[in-house]
């Protein structure tokens, strides 16, 4: 076990290196610069513009840029965005505890959701109700987030006055709920469905006629036996949501103005602030390996049979 | 005539009829199940009983209705599609269908258990064995978990499972065939119950497991005094261990019979069928006897015998009724305890 973690623990270091070099050179692929986005619409003079670049580093080649950027960064230096002059990392801690309170919200919202509508549509399936779940997730699932985001605001904000249109305190769950409902619908709508096809399909092994024929009440038949085993593929599939919960608040950070690092890599974008954006997209490389790790963890508790040696 | 040891606790329903009385009677029985090709009839009036200490050997092929019939014994048919049309089964006179949900539940794993024939799918992968033993005595009896692991360790020992106490945390999936079917039997025998149900509990294994199987089986059976309905299509199998055999065809009974008289002298083409299929040592070289087609879907079963159709001796009246179950006697007419045979030809078929 402990060999296993450490082994895993090393293989990060090449998917590490190996997507921040990938990302690296897609913002290096991406036309124009951050000087010249920084000028805007003005006028400039070459010369200006050439040697702020210089100062930058950015006149180098782009494999000694990344090795700049990776010394830096192993020393804990994430760099400086050339717009505002703030160092990146001080923009990571504003914006990151807000990404995360979205992201748990929303994570809390399809596990205690997703795992109970799927277990009361699998308990009965191809009755009513279990065919009424399966078309609403069909909904959720086709419909992009930003579709959905806008008309609920539309609704539940303009319309009903429920909820502010935007989140202007990110501490206040109440205006949280509705950008993370929306996060959570897609993740919710899987959920749901792979519960509901994994509870169904375990009811009708043969260890659930045992558990029966041992003369368990049905609460424990179910609660025990059914949902040990057929909660295993949901928890695999939770795990890695989380990672793409964080990287889908890049839309919903947008449409409700949670100021998380959705926005924050949205408009490092814009100004092709290549540190920012590699900065932020370590973090949930990072994030995405940690998650798949407890993720395997988490399997061989949940089944004997895996043993990681 | 056996008295039959109550357990403390239980109920004792009128105990002097209780002692005339079979420990399981099933009268009349039919399941049907309802699917998208139609009405499946998979039992179709059949009765059997067993005493304590008696064991009944049900023979059949697949579809046969004999698993069906035993699963409506335990109560763990799937309903719907399932549905039990008539029919009585009677434990320790009391009608089983009769009872409320919770009633049923009680009876099942404490006086009536079953053991299935896959004990890799049977037992939960996730849960330790001991847990799953274990679980018998917590949920019957109230033991709370360190008492319900020590009376799991006490019955893997029982069973013969090498170095129980420290085995019994561990799954289901680190035993062998024949441990794991151990597993099965003790999970059955937990809690001494009077009578057990074991559907083909040696098919999936192989033949030096089997007989250690069977013989663990017959002699806990002997020690508890319990009941035993053993469902297999193994016929030497059921030479060893059975007293009475019923044979199913098509949802029906066809011959009842104690074992060896079976054997000796089949009084239905059917059985006779079998036994001639059996591969023999000294007809060694001679092409071997198969009976002709297949059994008949259970959405259109023949008119008439259900056997008609792949019987060498069919006759007309054969495609017409329904032959009831005779009772078999010798051929002065002096009787034949616990014999029958639903054939017309019963008297051609035994005393040729």
């Amino acid at each position: 076990m402990g060999r296993y973690v450490a082994r895993r623990l090393l293989q990060m270091i090449p998917v590490f290196i190996g997507s921040t070099l990938i990302i690296f050179c897609m913002m290096y692929a991406l036309p124009g610069d951050p000087v010249r986005a920084m000028m805007g619409d003005q006028a400039y003079d070459p010369a200006v513009v050439a040697s702020i670049k210089k100062d930058l580093g950015l006149d180098q080649p782009l494999l000694q840029q990344y090795v700049n950027y990776m010394t830096g960064l192993v020393q804990g230096d994430f760099g400086t965005q050339i717009a505002s002059q703030r160092p990146i990392s001080d923009v990571i801690t504003d914006a990151f505890p807000v990404t995360i309170r979205l992201t748990i919200f929303a994570f809390t919202f399809v596990t205690l959701v997703g795992i109970g509508l799927g277990v009361v549509a699998g308990l009965r399936p191809d009755t009513l109700r279990d065919r009424g779940l399966l078309t609403l997730t069909l909904v959720l699932v086709s419909m992009p987030s930003f579709v959905l985001g806008f008309l609920l605001q539309y609704l539940l904000a303009f319309k009903w006055s429920v909820t502010t249109p935007t989140v202007t305190d990110s501490t206040d769950f109440g205006q949280l709920a509705l950008p993370a409902t929306v996060l959570a619908s897609l993740s919710l709508a899987y959920v749901a469905r792979l519960t509901r096809t994994s509870i169904a399909e375990n009811l009708r092994s043969d260890y659930m006629r045992t558990a029966v024929a041992k003369g368990l009440p049905r609460r424990r038949v179910i609660g025990v036996h059914l949902m040990r085993n057929s909660l295993i593929p949901v928890v695999t599939f939770l795990g890695i949501e989380i990672g793409s919960l964080m990287t889908g608040a890049i839309v919903t950070e947008g449409i409700f103005n949670v100021r998380g690092i959705g926005i924050e890599i949205y408009e490092a974008l814009t100004r092709r602030e290549g540190a920012t954006v590699v900065g932020i997209a370590s973090l949930m490389v990072l994030i995405y390996l940690a998650a798949s790790l407890i993720v395997d963890l988490l399997y061989a508790v949940l089944d004997p049979r895996i043993r990681y040696a | 005539m056996t008295i039959i040891e109550e357990t403390a606790g239980s109920p004792a329903p009128d105990a002097s009829r209780d002692a005339d009385r079979p420990l399981l009677e099933v009268r009349d029985l039919h399941v049907e199940f309802h699917t998208r090709d139609g009405i499946a009839k998979a039992v179709n009036g059949v009765n059997y009983s067993v005493d304590a200490g008696e064991t009944l050997a049900v023979l059949g092929e697949s579809g046969s209705g004999k698993s069906v019939t035993a699963q409506a014994i335990m109560g763990i048919l799937d309903m719907p599609p399932g549905r039990i049309p008539q029919g009585e089964i009677l434990f320790r006179g009391q009608d089983m269908l009769k009872m409320s949900g919770e009633e049923r539940r009680k009876i099942r794993g404490n006086k009536i258990a079953m053991i299935f024939q896959d004990a890799l799918s049977s037992l939960n992968p996730v849960l330790s064995v001991g847990y799953q033993l274990g679980e018998m005595f917590r949920v019957h009896q109230g033991l709370s978990k360190k008492e319900a692991k020590a009376k799991s360790i006490e019955l893997m020992d029982r069973v013969k499972i090498p170095a129980a106490a420290a085995r019994v945390n561990d799954y289901p999936h680190q035993f062998s065939g024949g441990m794991r079917q151990r597993i099965m039997i003790a999970m059955a025998l937990a809690l001494e119950p009077d009578l057990i149900i074991a559907d083909e509990p040696t098919t999936a294994l192989d033949v030096t497991v089997q007989a250690q199987v069977m013989d663990l089986l017959a002699e806990l059976q002997r020690e508890y005094h319990m009941g035993l309905i053993l469902i297999t299509h193994d016929l030497g199998v059921v030479a060893d261990v059975a007293d009475k055999i019923a044979v199913m065809y098509a949802g029906r009974i066809v011959e009842t019979a104690p074992v060896h008289e079976l054997y000796k002298r089949p009084a239905h083409p059917y059985t006779k069928g079998l036994l001639d299929s059996i591969p023999r040592l000294d007809q060694k070289g001679q092409e071997l006897y198969a009976i002709k087609g297949l059994p008949p879907n259970l959405t259109r079963i023949p008119s008439g015998c259900a056997f008609n159709p792949r019987c060498p001796q069919a006759q007309d009246v054969c495609r017409t009724d329904v032959p009831p179950l005779f009772p078999v006697t010798e051929r002065d007419g002096g009787a034949l305890a616990g014999r029958g045979s639903a054939c017309h030809f019963w008297k051609e078929t035994i005393h040729g």
